[in-house]
């Protein structure tokens, strides 16, 4: 037998503007857990995509148990008994547990009829293997996003798969899911298995894995084995250079109360109570953290800060002035700034010009209206000046938002909304996706808003983002502030406890 | 060197994206042609009697351009709800309604002066129109229900609404008819007072020394049509109201975040579109027929949606795809009675049946060209 379950051997894959994989060795070991790990872009699920054989490589070999093999499509791959589970669910909600998981290679009763029920044991018996705990008659529709992660996770040890490539498995999942995972990976680790994670999530790598390879633009850095190494050490592999886990910034002096809420609540389109009497207050020349797992409310106390969601109790001040129930055009002319999580969705117009998209919410005022019409000399200046100052590239004001790389993206909203002058900056997940370069851009501009003596709240999944900038910390869990704290010798440990909904 | 590469085929491939409509048009023509071929007759002689008789003489021009103006308003109705994301279908029904709201002004208030009357029958054809849409609007803006499945109903009560209406208000029947006993065969109402009807542009030419045939349809309500569609061109990319309109079409979520209300422009977006679509009756009631009759409307509404979508829902374009349109109309019509009915003028349904359908699949392969290429 080869020393290497898996072997990848000089990985190359160029795309039209980048070079996605640069002579990539990758390696895995049979029955081990190998996390993959590496910013945004670094080449991880390039790479996955290539064993799955999804994309070709340029150049390069695969070797199966010593075989070189040539992956060309999918059906070759799970041929070869590799099966992936990807971030986005591909399920037929309607259908059950059992249909889903045969939808492709149905088993035949009679060459004509579909045996439902000879796969519904299958499953079953997967299932108690495992420790899946799975009923195969659920429809989709009526479990949980854990669940139906499991169903994917079946699916393909149903189609015989002995390595299991999971992309960022825990993105979508709570805590406790996430446990429930760690779980069943290692149980199948155990029954001999192999799999292959990707992630960015460095506590899980060390929670996990039993080696750990790294990637950086496109290159292999390193494999390490995971009980002889740490998370720094990784960290640093994964950007190319130390990285502070804790930002330098000058004392702020603490001065009036902008933003206060009084037990706000708020339920989403399902009619599930979202938010739980959130009360809190963010001061001039603070910047307050909102730690959680993400989908704990995070996303709707955002929104309805900004006036995009209603709430159904409670009280909302901005210096002690009742803004419950404005607009958000309203509060954005209170100068209540919005970097907003997801930017493709909210952030910005891709069809729009860099000029048209920095004008956004502010195109309606003078002096970028005159009378009803549109004022171009003022909206090109205007652009000029923030293309400049916040080194927006590349700085053709002309160009579709939609050309731009994400980082230049995020550069234009924060350009838009600092340039607003707020009161109040809500920062969520501000540097989501970005490479290291935009990450420190956005936390400068962060820091200089506070060092402006502006109220700032900020929304991040990454921990250390919020345990770098924030001046006090408040932990959200299923919707309701379970603790503030002032961010001094924070105990990560304990954060991560109360995050995950475990009390003190 | 690979970005110049990539850079230079992007360049081609915009390019292409954007005169999709003429490779249809040139497909459309061909395929029209086998189409002729089959009949037994040649396709050029076919092509160049229908083109020599619309467009080759200023009477085929006239009439080319007379056919088109209803077209220009519908499909700038189309296209100006598309910029808002919205797909109104509700053409018909809002011309409908338009025409008829300007018919009964124009009979109603006989007594006011033609500089009176006449802007407030144009005003009366758009605000049927922006009337008649912008209950789908509503609907869209505060419940979300689909405009689609709303204007189609929409369609189906202006025709009947119409229809019944054109009965309380029918035309009483001529001294001939009333002779000789014989009812309205199409319903029809009184003709529209002399003042509220637009003027025909071959007096006008003929004061001016051109020589152009009296008998001529085209009037001034064409002229208003360019003049409208120079309008929605600035209303939609020089002021505010046409940014946040765009931008509701574009990313509804985004416009939202930055405070541009979401339903304020659906409603408004919809009802200039219906204004727009009821512009119709300036040309059919008050430059051409003076009475409302439904037939003079039959399928503007619909053709519309074809002409915005050959126009790719720009001014300019759907003034040049309604011109083209109305070409192939009128001189498919001539060829019908020149060939004595060997070349049926359903040949120009073909043609225009093909048009659209080019039109959409170059679309969407240069869509997914587009589309591989970055993801390669």
């Amino acid at each position: 037998m080869a020393q290497y379950l898996i072997e990848m051997k000089d990985i190359s894959k160029t795309f039209p503007l980048v070079k996605a994989n640069d002579k990539v060795n990758f390696s895995v070991k049979k029955g081990e857990i190998h996390a993959l790990v590496g910013e945004n872009g670094a080449g991880k699920s390039t790479l996955m995509s290539i064993l799955y054989g999804l994309y070709q490589a340029d150049e390069g070999e695969i070797f199966i148990d010593g075989q070189k093999t040539n992956i060309y499509n999918p059906n070759i791959a799970i041929e070869n008994k590799i099966g992936m589970v990807h971030q986005h669910f591909m399920l037929v909600p309607p259908l059950t547990v059992a249909e889903n998981v045969i939808l492709g290679m149905e088993p035949r009763r009679n060459y004509f009829f579909i045996d439902l029920k000879k796969a519904a044991s299958d499953i079953k018996e997967l299932s108690e293997k495992y420790g899946f705990k799975i009923d195969p008659w659920a429809k989709i529709e009526d479990v949980s996003v854990g669940i139906q992660q499991r169903v994917e996770i079946i699916k393909v040890l149903y189609r015989g798969a002995e390595i299991l490539i999971l992309d960022e498995p825990t993105a979508v999942l709570t805590p406790q899911e996430v446990e429930e995972l760690f779980k069943i990976l290692k149980s199948l680790k155990g029954q001999g298995k192999t799999i292959v994670f990707i992630t960015h999530k460095l506590n899980e790598v060390m929670a996990l894995s039993d080696r750990v390879t790294v990637m950086r633009d496109g290159k292999m850095v390193g494999t390490k084995v995971t009980s002889q190494t740490n998370t720094s050490e990784i960290a640093t592999l994964m950007v190319g250079r130390e990285v502070l886990l804790t930002t330098s910034k000058a004392e702020q002096t603490i001065g009036k109360t902008v933003l206060r809420l009084e037990k706000v609540n708020a339920f989403n389109q399902h009619k599930y109570h979202v938010l739980k009497d959130i009360s809190l207050t963010v001061k001039e020349g603070q910047i307050l953290g909102i730690a959680g797992v993400e989908g704990n409310g995070q996303t709707e106390l955002v929104e309805v800060i900004t006036g995009l969601k209603p709430i159904s109790g409670g009280k909302m001040y901005l210096y002690e002035k009742d803004i419950t129930g404005l607009s958000p055009r309203k509060l954005r002319e209170l100068h209540i700034a919005h970097i907003p999580e997801d930017r493709r969705k909210r952030g910005f117009i891709a069809d729009y010009s860099v000029a048209e998209n920095l004008v956004l919410g502010s195109h309606y005022k003078s002096p970028f209206v005159k009378g009803c019409f549109l004022n171009p000399p003022e909206i090109r200046g205007y652009a000029n000046k923030l293309i400049k100052d916040y080194d927006i590239r590349p700085a053709v004001k002309e160009n579709l938002l939609k050309s731009l790389s994400g980082g230049n993206q995020q550069k234009v909203i924060v350009a838009r909304e600092l340039e607003r002058e707020p009161n109040l900056l809500i920062a969520a997940q501000p540097t989501r996706g970005l490479d290291v370069g935009s990450i420190e851009f956005v936390h400068k501009q962060i820091l200089k808003e506070r060092s402006k003596g502006k109220a700032i709240l900020l929304i991040s999944a990454e921990l250390d983002e919020i345990l770098s900038l924030s001046d006090e910390i408040a932990v959200i869990y299923e919707g309701k502030i379970v603790e503030i704290m002032v961010n001094k010798n924070i105990d990560r440990g304990k954060l991560g406890l109360l995050m995950t909904g475990v009390h003190k | 060197m690979n970005r110049d590469k990539s850079k230079k085929s992007n360049l081609f491939f915009s390019i292409i994206e954007r005169i999709t409509p003429i490779i249809a048009i040139i497909g459309a023509l061909f395929i029209g042609s086998i189409v002729i071929l089959l009949m037994g007759e040649d396709p050029i002689q076919v092509y160049k009697m229908m083109f020599g008789l619309a467009i080759g003489n200023r009477d085929g021009w006239g009439n080319v351009l007379f056919r088109a103006t209803p077209l220009i308003f519908t499909g700038l109705a189309v296209a100006f709800a598309f910029r808002c994301g919205l797909f109104n279908i509700g053409g018909e029904g809002q011309v409908y309604v338009g025409a008829f709201l300007a018919a009964y002004i124009g009979f109603t208030f006989a007594k006011l002066p033609a500089i009176l009357l006449i802007p407030i029958t144009i005003a009366a054809s758009a605000l049927g129109g922006a009337l008649w849409a912008a209950l789908p609007g509503f609907l869209k803006a505060k419940k979300g229900i689909h405009e689609v499945i709303i204007t189609i109903m929409m369609n189906w009560i202006a025709t009947s609404l119409t229809f019944y209406l054109v009965l309380v208000y029918k035309a009483p029947p001529t001294e001939e008819m009333r002779l000789a006993g014989v009812p309205q065969m199409i319903p029809h109402t009184s003709e529209i007072a002399e003042a509220a009807r637009l003027p025909r542009i071959a007096p006008l030419l003929s004061k001016i020394n051109i020589s152009f045939p009296s008998h001529n349809p085209l009037n001034i309500s064409f002229f208003l049509a360019i003049i409208v569609a120079i309008l929605v061109y600035y209303i939609l990319w020089k002021t505010s109201l046409g940014y946040e309109i765009r931008a509701v079409g574009y990313n509804s979520a985004a416009a939202e975040y930055a405070g541009i209300s979401i339903a304020k422009n659906i409603i408004l977006a919809m009802m200039i579109s219906g204004a727009l679509a009821g512009l119709v009756g300036t040309n059919e009631v008050m430059g051409y027929k003076f009475r409302w009759r439904q037939e003079l409307f039959l399928g503007l509404g619909f053709n519309g949606i074809a002409v915005a979508l050959l126009g790719k829902n720009h001014p300019l374009g759907v003034v040049l795809a309604a011109i083209l349109f109305g070409t192939l109309s009128y001189g498919g019509a001539l060829v019908n009675i020149y060939t004595a009915g060997k070349i049926p003028r359903e040949l120009i349904m073909v043609i225009q049946a093909v048009i659209v359908i080019l039109v959409v699949i170059s679309d969407e392969i240069i869509k997914r060209l587009i589309l591989r290429r970055k993801t390669e």
